[in-house]
């Protein structure tokens, strides 16, 4: 294969280049398929290094200075990462973010795992597909609705929901402007909006299981729970590492819902990392400050998704 | 006679265990239906909550109980959403920054997918291998250098500033690099004996092949990138420039002074273009997610 291809251009005689690409042999032919190669991945790995690769570089590059952009900036060396050691506000913010993550991932796999099985006991195609769709629909709302939305319905005096559990006799539920509760408030919010992609994760999972190993299950005499825990659940762990992985993702930069709910409060009791990095470096303008928090975030990230792989080894079952 | 007895016994028998297991399962089954369209009655309730709110009296938005029907509708906070937030303009620039993104990265997936599934050169699985790893990166660590090369090209509040960043894409190429592969290489062949040129074998035989792929991608960007919040809310200053889930923020800061019903008439506004493309392309979407969860 590579003995086709162009292997060192500088040892060609100049100005020979185009002959040689329109060379009327296979060598040629494979030559050109090797030059469209190039030309196709172009515009993907030129936006990739502008936009993604280099800025990360620059994030890690940008944490070691103190740059407020009027300004030129000053190289502080590690400084932005100490005071990042003792920032109250930061500590807090973490401290947020993971109890956010630990329980939204909990649930929303838990919950979406339930309706999958439960879907899948469906008989009739109608009910499936209702069921589904109507489960799916809060994913297509922004994050900024859902936070009106649910914000306006769970509103201490004027909600529905607390108006409704009055007329069943149980008090208010400050579930917005107490900061014991504010947090858990933003997790149910969350897992209503993010339940239906990781429900069809899991009808895509179960659905891919093969009918045989479930006929085998069958015949053996393995049913409910035994199957479930035995046969199924097994069968899907790389969908349950899957959504694990991506929910953890995804929970750990929450910020809209928070953002548009709260604005971090009562007090900072639902301030996340992110909002703590945006507000560094777009409202304070500490570009070097934020960096170093979005360097942290991205490194805690990278830590935890490490985590989940090497631990997967230990339940992720592969066919 | 003795025999034929026994086999009558114990067909009796295994009648009234079956008859238990199918007692037992029609209960399962029906539990299971009533559990589940119950659920779904609380999650679909915020929905028909926001559009019976949106349809109340300004003064009477937010008063218990809660209204869910109404014989009158007020369709005025419809037409005062208009008077408070540019929202014409801002439905306009999400229709643009949602469509320049999926036309650009249909194009530029396309290409790289084509690429990595069909054409060989040298590091090619470097390569592959170097763009996939760019998804584990989170969008907040690399917001703060784009969006000071966003300013340096003049590009702040702009909805190019939106665009540009969007148009690479680590995951839409490998999505439709499966979709590649799954052509056999035999298209390629038959093509190239017809005379068709490499260019050709690519835009006339792989690339009408790949539609299904390519629908997928697109309803997928397309509810990213409407729902979009983070990148809008650091680029774009101006009410003019906003794009809807900024201007819904906005329009929420008017609450105090006027009512919620004119809030949810906005969010109820906002949703319709999703909620059109879910149901035009609800396949695709549902393709697509399956698709990640077993694949990867």
């Amino acid at each position: 294969m590579n003995d086709q291809a162009p292997g060192n251009v500088n040892k060609r005689r100049q100005g020979n280049i185009y002959a040689w690409l329109t060379e009327d042999t296979l060598a040629g032919a494979a030559r050109r398929k090797a030059l469209m190669g190039y030309a196709f991945l172009l515009p993907t790995i030129l936006g990739i290094l502008i936009f993604t690769a280099g800025p990360v570089v620059a994030s890690l590059g940008l944490s070691f200075y103190r740059w407020n952009v009027f300004q030129p900036p000053v190289f502080i060396g590690a400084s932005n990462y100490e005071r990042l050691m003792t920032d109250m506000r930061m500590a807090i913010s973490f401290k947020n973010t993971i109890h956010f993550v630990i329980l939204a991932v909990f649930l929303q796999i838990a919950v979406s795992l339930l309706l999958a099985l439960g879907m899948q006991k469906l008989k009739s195609t109608g009910l499936r597909y209702y069921t589904r769709t109507a489960y799916f629909l809060p994913f297509l709302m922004s994050g900024a609705a859902t936070a009106i939305v649910l914000g306006y319905m769970l509103h201490h005096e004027f909600g529905a929901v607390n108006y409704y559990l009055g007329r069943l006799g149980i008090p208010r539920v400050p579930w917005l402007t107490s900061s014991g509760w504010v947090l858990n408030t933003i997790v149910i919010t969350y897992v209503w909006q993010h339940m239906g992609f990781t429900l069809i994760l899991f009808i895509g999972g179960l659905n891919n299981i093969s009918p045989e190993i479930l006929d085998a299950a069958d015949v053996d005499g393995s049913a409910g729970w035994h199957r479930l825990w035995n046969v199924t659940l097994p069968m899907l762990s790389p969908t349950l590492l899957f959504a694990a992985v991506v929910g953890v993702i995804g929970a750990l930069q929450i910020f809209d819902l928070p953002y548009v709910m709260t604005r971090g409060g009562p007090g900072d009791a639902s301030r996340t990392a992110v909002m703590v990095m945006y507000e560094s470096a777009f409202k304070n303008m500490e570009i070097g400050y934020g960096s170093g928090m979005a360097v942290i975030l991205f490194l805690l990230i990278l830590a935890v998704t490490a985590v989940q792989f090497w631990l997967s080894k230990r339940w992720v079952f592969y066919q | 006679m003795q025999d034929s007895t026994n086999v009558i016994l114990r067909l009796k028998a295994m009648g009234a265990r079956r008859r238990i297991d199918y007692v037992r399962f029609h209960f399962g089954q029906w539990l299971t239906v009533a559990l589940l369209l119950l659920g779904s009655v609380f999650v679909l309730a915020p929905f028909a909550w926001a559009v019976a709110t949106s349809l109340r009296l300004p003064a009477e938005s937010f008063s218990v109980p809660p209204q869910w029907f109404t014989l009158n509708p007020d369709w005025s906070n419809y037409r005062e959403v208009f008077r408070r937030i540019p929202f014409w303009t801002q439905i306009l620039n999400s229709i643009t920054v949602t469509t320049s993104v999926v036309i650009g990265q249909l194009i530029t997936a396309s290409l790289a997918g084509y690429a990595f599934a069909h054409l060989q050169f040298p590091g090619k699985n470097v390569l592959f291998w170097l763009i996939m790893a760019t998804m584990m990166i989170p969008l907040q660590a690399t917001i703060i250098p784009v969006f000071i090369l966003i300013s340096r090209l003049g590009l702040t509040d702009t909805l190019a500033s939106l665009i540009l960043p969007s148009l690479p894409t680590a995951f839409g190429t490998f999505l439709l690099r499966q979709y590649f592969l799954a052509i056999p290489k035999d298209f390629e062949e038959a093509a190239l004996i017809d005379g068709a040129n490499p260019f050709q074998v690519f835009y006339r035989v792989y690339l009408p092949l790949v539609t299904p792929g390519q629908a997928v991608l697109a309803v997928l960007v397309f509810n990213t990138h409407w729902n979009d919040f983070f990148r809008p809310l650091v680029f774009l200053l101006s009410k003019e420039r906003f794009t809807i889930p900024l201007g819904l923020n906005d329009l929420k800061g008017f609450e105090m002074t006027g009512s919620i019903s004119v809030v949810l008439a906005g969010v109820v506004l906002a949703l319709i273009p999703v909620v059109l493309v879910y149901f035009l392309g609800q396949r695709y979407l549902i393709e697509g997610i399956m698709m990640g969860g077993i694949k990867a």
